[in-house]
């Protein structure tokens, strides 16, 4: 007989996400992802100037704040053809790319690791081995038996007060947990020393961004900080000093430890190479534009069809036709007002009509893009196949890395075919934070060799038209493809649309009734214990999923996290 | 001594954002020692780690659904602080609940954790709050100032200021 499985909500995310899944003979046979949380950002911003969008859209989410503030100006510099100033691009890629650094270090160590640690599994180690170990695969300095023995008296004292606090969700002693006791510790010892880490990237952030959380400093036409070569009070040669140092320090971390990390932990689980593959269609924009009219970029992107890296056919600006005119959205599955078909997001809407969790019918406050009528996965697996598809060679080199390390841990050749999975998409985030790293420091000396020539202009002033103009904005952020749709009349904002990452992979059924990214990936997962369904959320959280932005709060009673019902 | 109050809550949800207001307004309404610490948290998470590192005291400023009328002032300590995240009587607790956790593991908690907020009533769209959580803010400002007062702090409201 099968079961139904509710996880509702699914922890260590932002936002609320409710996964259904149906077992039969200890796998998943159909899946459902509904974000529970209504989203209608866009009917605050109706009537607006659109200077404004960006600081209230980057009010959405918690994690995303940056990648909202810069998808919305962007999609107002396009309806204006606006052109922005070098400089102005280079810092808002630096920001970018520390805030996609700091967002990958921690949605690894901090909200997903603990799915494929056993922390007290950890206290069973022998820091000496783990040493030996660590030592074998890294030059971090982090790695030796005086730090692993202290990590794991802290572990012994944490654990032994009884307060798991920040462990509590994890599920320990599960027969799906298979890492030997001193990869345990080495993951654990490391998922402290990513928190001090961690702490460079946001540095980074404020200082560019003049203030963390919630930046300030970017202005439809560039950004507002004064660059200066010698004084104190703006943005100076000694201020993006320190930011060097602790871009060196970040990548030290990225490449020495977070690159390794998930290839061990990929080799040691190497059944999850097989597991998660879902449909194998993908999308993903180019991103940090070396030109001040967005038609240069140090990543490519752009689209896969059917997981053939030979179809890659890509997106060439951020005012690309092939990318405008292939999204759309449907509503057939969603909690709003439909009837239309799927809407282009320059006539999207946004009517709420909250029927119940309808297996068949509505189910979903997200509504379910498509990519001339397919559904998309979006994200770091996205990226890195399109950037080897456009070859690359920074990602061709991480990612070759990173494979050659799973097969030897796993005894066994891996290839790039192995990316297709739920622990590929682990270790697609870390070659993408590897590149993306390394592309902090190049955007660090663009920016210094451009302030060296004199310079220092980081702003054009826009002006509004009177009549109506539309625009759009992509960003390639943290979780994928991002864009803002916006019409403008006589100055004000007459329509605004947020398609976000997570609406591409949690979205729901489509018009043509086909699944989301979530829903695809899901079936097939093998599931030992329905009441502790942890490979489920392995799956789901391999998307590193943030619903805050795809939808908004209506409700959160407290109720258990797991139900298991007779389907 | 390091104090920081901590405004959390997400701006675009009416009162969900009282938390935010509260840390906007304070510092118009009273003169702020150099000790003391506003952070706009809105939703976020890990990103303030740092800031909350070895404090003497926190703040938090936030809605508070506890089932009482719109607009009462509510106050945890203590024992009710963990509850407080536990039970999710704030729907953006998953971000600052995990940074406190964190700095429990790193031994680097706040020594001591209050948490003031309103009843809110309405979490419908909108920038503004409701006229009944309005009305409030001053006393949850006071409250707040009270709150530093019993630390030991103690701002001066802005008018007085101006005339010493």
């Amino acid at each position: 007989m099968s079961q139904r499985v509710t996880i509702d909500p699914v922890t260590r995310i932002e936002g609320h996400l409710r996964v259904d899944v149906e077992v039969d003979g200890g796998k998943v046979r159909k899946a459902w992802a509904s974000g529970q949380m209504w989203r209608g950002v866009e009917n605050i911003l109706v009537g607006r100037d659109p200077r404004d969008a960006w600081a209230i859209t980057q009010r959405i989410c918690g994690v995303c704040t940056t990648v909202h503030a810069i998808a919305s100006v962007r999609a107002v510099e396009n309806a204006l053809q606006l052109e922005l100033p070098i400089n102005a691009q280079y810092i808002r890629n630096m920001i970018i790319l520390a805030h996609a650094v700091h967002d990958h270090i921690v949605h690894f160590y901090h909200l997903s690791a603990l799915d494929w640690v056993d922390v007290t599994s950890a206290l069973r180690a022998d820091p000496g081995k783990a040493a030996s170990l660590a030592e074998s695969l890294s030059t971090w300095s982090g790695n030796s038996k005086a730090e692993f023995t202290k990590v794991k008296d802290r572990l012994s004292g944490f654990v032994g007060t009884g307060q798991l606090g920040i462990f509590t969700n994890g599920y320990w002693g599960h027969p799906a947990m298979k890492l030997p006791p001193e990869i345990n510790l080495i993951a654990a010892a490391h998922y402290l020393q990513a928190l001090e880490v961690q702490r460079h990237a946001n540095k980074i952030v404020s200082i560019l961004g003049s203030k963390t959380p919630h930046i300030q400093n970017v202005a439809v036409g560039g950004v507002a900080n004064a660059l200066a070569v010698d004084a104190q009070s703006v943005l100076s040669v000694e201020r993006l000093l320190a930011v060097k140092t602790w871009i060196d320090q970040l990548a030290d971390f990225v490449k020495n430890v977070y690159l390794i990390d998930v290839a061990v932990v990929g080799g040691s689980y190497p059944e999850w190479t097989a597991i998660g593959r879902g449909f194998v269609d993908y999308l993903s924009v180019p991103d940090i534009p070396l030109d001040g009219k967005n038609t240069r970029f140090a990543l490519p992107g752009g689209h896969i069809a059917n997981g053939d890296l030979a179809s890659f056919k890509e997106i060439k600006s951020h005012a690309d036709a092939y990318f405008r005119d292939g999204v759309a959205e449907s509503v057939k599955h969603s909690w709003y007002q439909g009837g239309k078909g799927p809407l282009h997001p320059h006539q999207g809407e946004t009517r709420p009509q909250y029927t119940d969790f309808q297996d068949d019918g509505k189910y979903s406050w997200l509504k379910s893009p498509t990519f001339y009528d397919k559904p998309m996965q979006v994200g770091p697996l996205s990226r890195v196949l399109a950037m080897v598809a456009a070859q690359h060679q920074p990602t061709i080199d991480y990612a070759t890395r990173a494979l050659d390390l799973v097969s030897t841990v796993a005894k066994t050749k891996v290839g790039l075919d192995a990316l297709h999975s739920t622990i590929g998409r682990h270790a697609a985030r870390a070659i993408v934070c590897a590149v993306a790293v390394d592309q902090l420091a190049t955007q660090w000396d663009l920016l210094l060799a451009n302030m060296a020539k004199g310079d220092l202009k980081t702003f054009n002033k826009p002006t509004f038209p009177q009549g109506e103009i539309a625009g759009f904005g992509v960003h390639e952020a943290p979780r994928g493809v991002l864009s803002h749709w916006i019409v403008i009349a006589d100055g004000k904002i007459k329509n605004y649309q947020c398609v976000v990452p997570t609406t591409w992979n949690a979205a729901p059924r489509n018009e043509k009734d086909a699944p989301g990214a979530y829903e695809a990936c899901l079936v097939g997962t093998p599931v030992a214990n329905p009441e502790q369904p942890l490979e489920v959320l392995r799956t789901v959280h391999s998307f590193d999923p943030c619903i805050a932005c795809a939808v908004h709060v209506v409700d959160h009673e407290t109720r258990p996290v797991v139900r298991v019902d007779p389907a | 001594m390091r104090v920081v109050v901590l405004g959390a809550g997400n701006i675009l949800l009416g009162d969900e954002g009282l938390g935010v207001r509260a840390i906007e307004r304070l510092p118009l309404a009273y003169c702020l020692p150099a000790c003391i610490e506003l952070i706009d948290a809105g939703t976020c998470g890990m990103e303030m780690l740092e800031e909350l590192e070895d404090l003497d005291a926190l703040i938090v400023v936030d809605a508070i659904r506890a089932q009482r009328e719109p607009g009462t002032l509510i106050r945890l300590v203590g024992e009710q602080v963990p509850v407080f995240f536990r039970t999710k009587l704030s729907p953006h607790q998953i971000g600052l609940c995990d940074v406190l956790a964190t700095l429990e593991l790193l031994a680097r908690a706040p020594r001591y954790t209050a948490i003031l907020g309103l009843q809110p009533q309405s979490l419908a769209l909108g920038l503004e709050l409701t006229p009944v959580v309005e009305a409030a803010m001053p006393e949850l400002l006071r409250m707040i100032v009270g709150e530093l007062g019993a630390l030991g702090v103690h701002p001066a409201p802005r008018e007085a200021a101006r005339v010493t």
